[in-house]
């Protein structure tokens, strides 16, 4: 007996080694953590489960048969994150350099279908050169095999994938499917195709971290969402993510006791919005005035800067906060800051997270970059995730609400469920100078007349009363009673029961 | 004599002023059941001091030319309203003897002195003539100006070196030369007439003895329209950035009682002489020796006046209301004295103290003020949301603390800086808690040397260390497992090694939960943290080991910004397996700003006055950058050669874009 339970400590102290001592140097040199070290870091101490550490692959060509290590270059299994469950991959650059083979694929297809079972999120920890090429088709049927499982658990449950080396070819669509992409700067990048095929069919020179680093991704595709300094950082704010996320789409969403009063009242939000209807303002400040202990995780911060999405709580239960950002392009719509949002929005709705968005929009921004990159579609996408959303949704035009984006930014009509409007706000089809150069063209040539009529138009249309006279306006409130009223209008809706016809799915506008 | 038994002084009194001193003013008033009203110009709409006046008139646009300082707007506001007196404040036409007069011939009462007193002693000349005449003692000099480099440099050699020329009009430091000998006498005084005559529009310059880093002591005094007068103590005015005062108190630290006496005596003497009304200001200088000149006489209500309202128990505002009124004083000298306890004041701007003091201007986004408690006053004109413009004196807040002794007062000011929190600006309040920190500074040896021999390359916060590091770790722990207690797993009540990292430097402890808190051990030391501080809170309030300590704290993505004493550090907390880990992680420090100067605003380039490879000194203007119509001059904060100029004349840049590059100090 004492033989045989030596044995299993033997052989766990060889799997724990994962590639040897020497490639986990040459990890740590790299900046890196092991695939271990990083789920105790991002597990609860202690709280790790593994599962087929003693797994290895089939493969018998190219000496493959020679070489076995256990786990196959990925750890799997479960633990904790603030005492809540959470299945986990970690690939083991160290390990084959983490390359995918069948038996990878298995323990990573196994982690899921569990996940799908109990209803717990996955997050799987990416450091892999990609597919196990000695295995041939029986790694790429391995990457489609996790595919499926990404799809059939999206908006079941919700998927984290954290890229902490590279990732690349086949191996980036996963992480596509899943619901948020963290990355690691400087020691992280993904591309469909790497620089070397880049210089070879297009002959443009570009380095890995120009191609598919984090900044890339976080600023320029949007890609990404999140991007941080290292490891250990990347790994704590995932669980400050992991904080605010359901555990699956049967689940409330989780709340979390504070001191911060519900009716907290912010005198200072009375004075944020500027009298000159052009300058911008901080949008930022209202979210960390309403929100609990002013705590707003930002969600793509560095991209589409004129739409801002992330989580909060009020109350203590998150919800997801949508708002038009005027400190850029004036918080217009574009193609990047509708996809932003729209992606968003329906995340929320998929796991029943209220959604609270703040209106400051002036309309969506012209152009012929913009038409000809399809906003149409892309514009079409916020509006259909909004309309299609059954969670609550809490909207608050704080200012402008022209046009079409108006009725976008989850106006009444779209089922918004309480609309509040501060008293500076303009609903109106579009800002009073555009609306008298078109009514009363005939007037153009005279400025003093313009101005009058501007004035006129101003005074009547530039202001909530008009909206709220039809309803599409629940009430006008001060700013300084935003928290309150949200956290009331929230409470309210907690029980809210709605449903869409029945059907496969709808068609959003891809 | 008949005692006539009025109850308040004026129905009706109208501030000409805004900010914090309309504020003051306008609390006075209501205790007294005295209507206020309340000027303001465009952009001090629903300003503080208009919310809490009973009526308030508009009086012109932003620029202070145009509004504040309108004799024309005021008077017809006054007369609009039926005000029956004009509280004039400090700054603005404080000084003005025109509008006194003007005031007066509308018939409505003046706050302040007569006309003819503000004049001759806003005349720093005639000022001297008069006390010399009254007995007071002067600066050794003469009260003729010079009429020539060879004249300033005669009366320069009868006065004994080093000299002051000075412009007769001057005032804020402008039109002063310094000089040491005949040679500097004769290059410096035409530099000075000039920017005399620039400055004010009079040349006159005369000459004085120049004393080097004196002290500089006020008496404050009181007189009625009577004949009478008293002083109420003096205050101590020494710590001083470029002639504007940093810090105040009163009493005077180490400060002899005979010395006070002569100098309250000669302030009296000054003010019966003038013929002076209401409350006003002596100023001396006191040399090494204990020899003490007088300065000038500030013909208004200081701005440093709460100290001695501590010291006294009097209102000096409602002393100047009824005084204004006709009313004999109401206080006699004997009333008055000796004062008790000690206050201490900070003046509290939007100003970014490590870049120069460079106005910085925005919205007040978060402002947290240190609550009102026994012995801590809060003077201030502005809120959170309040915006800081670049049209008036950037002031935020005067903070005053009184204690029974100084040492007293001293800690209040240090707690009462530590939790002022003020976010969306850059303000000096991290400068003055780390003033407040100095030994000197609680050893009172105070002269206006002050903040060159305390920071002579101006001022760079260093990481803290023994005590101050301490109570970093302690509140770094109290803070981590309140916040892990809520999202972890539940706290273990038995010890638990933590690793506490500020900045760089890994500090092992072991913690464990008590009463109130948890015990900390570092070091061999036991650190006993208590805090009922709740996560979100910007401002953390606790014991460490029974000490009070305050501490700011700022979300960073991991981890913490603390800020105390005048020092912020990053703080992080970690288990000591996920530190064990830490050190793996690559070390990306930011990009070292100390060779850079940045733009502290965004704003227009108006002018880059220096080039690449030009050697330039610590303080020498490298660009002019125009920020909201205010034109601010970026210096070189050290000595250095331009590697780089990083934006051209007519750029557009943002807050914290590189203007210029520094080559690389030569470290061999």
């Amino acid at each position: 007996m004492q033989d045989v339970l030596r044995t299993l400590q033997r052989k766990r102290r060889n799997a724990h080694l994962g590639g040897g001592t020497a490639r986990i140097e040459k990890q740590h040199a790299k900046g890196k953590l092991t695939a271990r070290e990083r789920l105790s870091a991002l597990l609860d101490p202690g709280s790790f489960e593994e599962f087929d550490m003693f797994v290895e692959h089939r493969s018998g060509d190219f000496g493959m048969q020679r070489q076995t290590i256990p786990g196959d270059g990925v750890v799997t299994g479960w633990g904790e994150i603030g005492g809540r469950p959470v299945f986990v991959f970690s690939q083991d650059f160290t390990v084959f350099g983490g390359s995918l083979s069948e038996a990878h694929a298995e323990k990573i297809c196994k982690v899921m279908d569990q996940a799908m079972k109990v209803g717990a999120p996955v997050i799987g920890l990416n450091d892999s050169g990609g597919a196990r090429i000695q295995e041939g088709v029986a790694s790429l049927g391995g990457y489609a095999e996790v595919f499926q499982r990404n799809v059939l658990a999206s908006g079941v449950i919700p998927q984290i994938s954290v890229i902490m080396g590279p990732c690349a070819g086949g191996a980036v669509y996963s992480p596509a499917m899943t619901d948020f992409i963290c990355m690691v700067r400087d020691t992280s990048y993904m591309f469909v195709t790497g620089p070397d095929v880049v210089k070879t069919v297009i002959q443009e020179e570009v380095s890995h971290e120009e191609l598919g680093g984090a900044r890339t991704h976080t600023a320029k595709s949007g890609v990404a969402d999140l991007a941080f300094d290292n490891d250990l950082e990347t790994l704590s704010q995932v669980r400050r993510l992991f904080h605010f996320l359901p555990l699956s789409n049967r689940e409330q969403v989780p709340t979390r006791e504070t001191a911060d009063p519900a009716n907290r009242i912010e005198p200072s939000l009375d004075s944020l919005v500027p009298a000159h209807p052009n300058k911008p303002y901080d949008m930022r400040e209202v979210l960390e005035k309403v929100l609990d202990e002013g705590d707003f995780f930002e969600i793509q911060p560095d991209f589409a800067g004129n739409i801002l999405i992330g989580f909060g709580r009020v109350e203590g239960r998150t919800v997801g906060v949508v708002a038009n950002q005027p400190m850029e392009l004036a918080g217009c719509l574009d193609i990047d800051s509708s996809r932003k949002a729209a992606r968003f929005v329906r995340f929320c709705d998929c796991f029943n997270i209220p959604i609270v968005t703040f209106v400051d929009v002036p309309g969506f921004l012209p152009g012929t970059d913009q038409e000809f990159g399809g906003l149409i579609k892309h514009g079409a996408k916020l509006l259909f995730a909004y309309a299609e959303t059954t969670s609550p949704k809490i909207t608050v035009i704080t200012r402008k609400a022209y046009g079409g984006a108006y009725d976008v930014m989850a106006s009444k009509h779209l089922r918004g469920d309480i609309n509040l409007a501060w008293p500076t706000a303009e609903i109106a089809v579009m800002g009073p100078k555009g609306a008298v150069e078109i009514i009363f063209r005939a007037d153009m040539g005279d400025p003093e007349k313009i101005q009058q009529r501007t004035e006129e138009y101003r005074s009547k249309f530039a202001n909530p009363f008009v909206a709220a006279s039809r309803g599409y306006i629940d009430d006008i409130i001060l700013p300084r009673e935003t928290r309150t009223r949200i956290a009331r209008s929230l409470k309210m809706l907690r029980n809210k029961r709605l449903t869409n016809p029945p059907k496969k799915h709808g068609n959003i506008p891809l | 004599m008949t005692p006539r038994r009025r109850t308040r002084p004026f129905r009706k009194v109208l501030i000409a002023n805004r900010g914090e001193i309309a504020c003051r003013i306008i609390r006075t008033c209501q205790r007294m059941r005295i209507k206020t009203v309340a000027v303001y110009s465009e952009a001090d709409q629903g300003s503080l001091h208009v919310e809490t006046a009973d009526e308030a008139v508009a009086i012109g646009p932003a620029p202070a030319s145009q509004s504040y300082l309108q004799v024309e707007a005021l008077l017809a506001a006054a007369r609009k309203t039926k005000a029956e007196a004009i509280h004039p404040g400090y700054g603005f036409l404080s000084e003005n003897a025109a509008f006194a007069r003007a005031v007066e011939e509308a018939d409505i009462a003046f706050v302040g002195p007569p006309p003819e007193a503000i004049e001759v002693m806003g005349d720093k000349l005639a000022a001297k003539e008069l006390a010399t005449k009254a007995g007071v003692n002067v600066v050794p000099g003469n009260t003729r100006p010079a009429t020539s480099d060879a004249e300033a440099a005669s009366m320069a050699n009868a006065i004994g070196y080093p000299v002051m020329l000075k412009a007769a009009a001057g005032g804020g430091g402008k039109g002063m030369r310094i000089a040491g000998n005949d040679a500097e006498v004769r290059e410096l005084f035409p530099l000075a007439s000039g920017e005399a005559q620039s400055s004010f529009g009079d040349a006159r310059v005369f000459v004085e003895r120049y004393f080097p880093n004196p002290r500089h002591i006020e008496v404050q005094v009181l007189a009625d329209a009577h004949g009478q007068c008293i002083s109420l103590g003096e205050r101590e005015c020494s710590i001083q950035r470029r002639h504007q005062k940093v810090f105040e108190e009163a009493p005077a630290p180490r400060f002899d009682a005979g010395l006070r006496k002569r100098m309250e005596g000669q302030a009296e003497a000054l003010a019966q002489a003038v013929g002076y009304r209401s409350a006003g200001t002596v100023e001396f200088i006191v040399d090494p020796e204990g020899g003490f000149h007088f300065l000038e006489m500030n013909t208004r209500l200081q701005v440093e006046h709460p100290v001695t309202e501590f010291v006294t128990g009097v209102d000096l505002v409602e002393e100047m209301l009824w005084i204004a009124a006709g009313e004999p004083l109401r206080l006699q000298q004997d009333d008055v004295r000796p004062a008790t306890g000690w206050a201490i004041e900070a003046r509290v701007y939007a100003e970014d103290a490590e870049r120069g003091f460079v106005p910085s201007i925005g919205r007040i986004r978060r402002m947290n003020v240190p609550s009102a408690a026994k012995g801590l006053r809060i003077d201030t004109g502005v809120v959170e949301g309040s915006e800081i413009t670049p049209h008036y004196d950037p002031m935020i807040a005067k903070v005053i603390t009184y204690g029974r002794d100084r040492q007293h007062a001293v800690r209040a000011m240090q707690a009462a800086l530590d939790g002022f929190y003020v976010r969306g600006l850059r303000t000096n309040i991290a400068f003055l808690a780390n003033v407040a920190r100095t030994e000197r500074f609680a050893s009172g040896q105070l002269d206006t040397g002050f903040l060159d021999s305390e920071y002579p390359d101006g001022y760079r916060p260093t990481l803290p260390q023994g005590n101050a590091r301490d109570a970093f770790v302690a509140v770094a722990v109290c803070v981590y497992l309140t916040v892990e207690a809520r999202t972890g797993p539940a706290a273990p009540t038995d010890l638990k090694p933590l690793i506490v990292t500020l900045e760089q430097e890994s500090i092992p402890c072991r913690v464990s939960a008590s009463e109130g808190g948890y015990d900390v051990s570092v070091d061999s030391k036991q650190l006993a943290v208590r805090s009922t501080w709740l996560p979100g809170q910007t401002v953390f309030r606790g014991q460490v080991n029974a000490k009070p300590v305050v501490v700011q704290i700022d979300p960073a993505v991991e981890g913490w910004a603390f800020t105390h004493a005048g020092v912020t550090v990053s703080a992080l907390v970690r288990t000591p397996e996920t530190a064990a880990l830490a050190v793996h992680m690559p070390k990306k420090l930011p990009p070292d700003g100390s060779n850079e100067l940045r733009s502290p605003m965004p704003g227009l380039v108006l002018s880059v006055t220096v080039a690449e490879g030009d050697q330039v000194q610590a303080g020498q203007v490298v660009a002019v950058v125009e920020a909201m119509k205010a034109e601010n001059q970026l210096r070189a904060e050290c000595d250095g050669i331009i590697h780089r100029v990083g934006v051209l004349e007519g750029d557009n840049i943002a807050a914290d874009d590189v203007i210029v590059e520094f080559a690389e100090a030569d470290t061999g």
